[in-house]
């Protein structure tokens, strides 16, 4: 394959260390007491599954996943958090109570993913017959301005809805207070 | 199953979405603000783009799993300011963004 002998073996590090990534980025998100640390979660998980998308071939979108997820979503969250309220309320009624609920969701959370995951590891997936590899960002370029030039436009719309309805609805809330 | 391929093999794609999905429904259904809710939402989206990904590269059209993994972080940074701009909203009015005391339509 190459020169070097051990490169499929780091090649292979890497991607477990993606994979790690990405999973103890989302544990930690969704386990973690303090919101802040939730954010640093998700942009952890962002980057791994930024490492995925690589090994995916795309490294296109793998930057894209850095600069959306990790440069625009988590700072506007944390934005929100400094005007908001930090922490995570501490759990009211009685702490069995917690605990039970928190297993509870655990073994659903364990069945949905025993299930899908099941799904993809005995699917029968089947390649489609004229199937075209070429994933290079010049292809990903000429087919949204061609084949989906309808959904990229829609979509730039509902972006500029976005934007609008955000700020209306906190210009709202404003007025109210005064 | 030899590690040193293990990166080729869709598998292990699919079930990395699959865990994906199943922290981010437990995270939605335990956290008690909207913030983390909205977190474990942008969880839940990550395990759909993920699973796009693996099936378009594997599968079917190498470009057009890219494509939809697009279109998903396009409404995923409309869903964020939305949902950020309801939590400030709500933070005006409730001074919290507690999910147990936003009750007002419990009737």
């Amino acid at each position: 394959m190459s020169a070097f002998p051990g490169s499929p073996y780091i090649l292979a590090g890497l991607f477990l260390l993606f994979v790690a990534t990405t999973v103890a980025g989302a544990v930690l998100a969704v386990s973690t007491p303090r919101i802040i640390r939730s954010v640093i979660g998700l942009a952890t998980s962002s980057i791994g599954l930024a490492g995925l998308y690589y090994f995916l071939n795309s490294p296109f979108l793998a930057l894209m996943e850095i600069l959306i997820y990790v440069g625009a979503v988590c700072v506007t969250i944390i934005f929100a958090i400094m005007l908001a309220e930090p922490d995570e309320p501490a759990p009211e009624g009685r702490r069995g109570r917690t605990w039970a609920g928190a297993a509870a969701m655990l073994v659903v959370s364990g069945i949905i993913f025993w299930g899908i995951a099941r799904l993809g590891l005995t699917g029968n997936w089947t390649t489609v017959a004229i199937r075209n590899t070429d994933g290079r960002v010049e292809r990903i370029g000429v087919e949204l301005l061609t084949t989906y030039s309808l959904a990229f436009e829609v979509i730039s719309i509902v972006l500029l809805v976005a934007i609008l309805g955000a700020l209306a609805i906190a210009r709202v809330g404003r007025h109210r207070e005064e | 199953m030899n590690i040193a391929d293990l990166y080729s093999k869709p598998a292990v794609y699919l079930t990395v979405a699959a865990l994906l999905l199943a922290i981010g429904i437990f995270g939605l259904v335990r956290r008690r603000t909207l913030v983390g809710m909205l977190i474990s939402g942008e969880i839940i989206f990550a395990a759909a783009a993920l699973n796009f990904m693996t099936v378009g590269h594997f599968f079917a059209d190498a470009a057009v799993g890219q494509i939809f993994v697009l279109f998903i972080m396009g409404l995923a940074a409309a869903e964020v300011a939305i949902a950020l701009s309801i939590v400030i909203a709500v933070y005006r009015n409730y001074h919290s963004i507690k999910t147990a005391e936003l009750t007002e339509l419990k009737g």
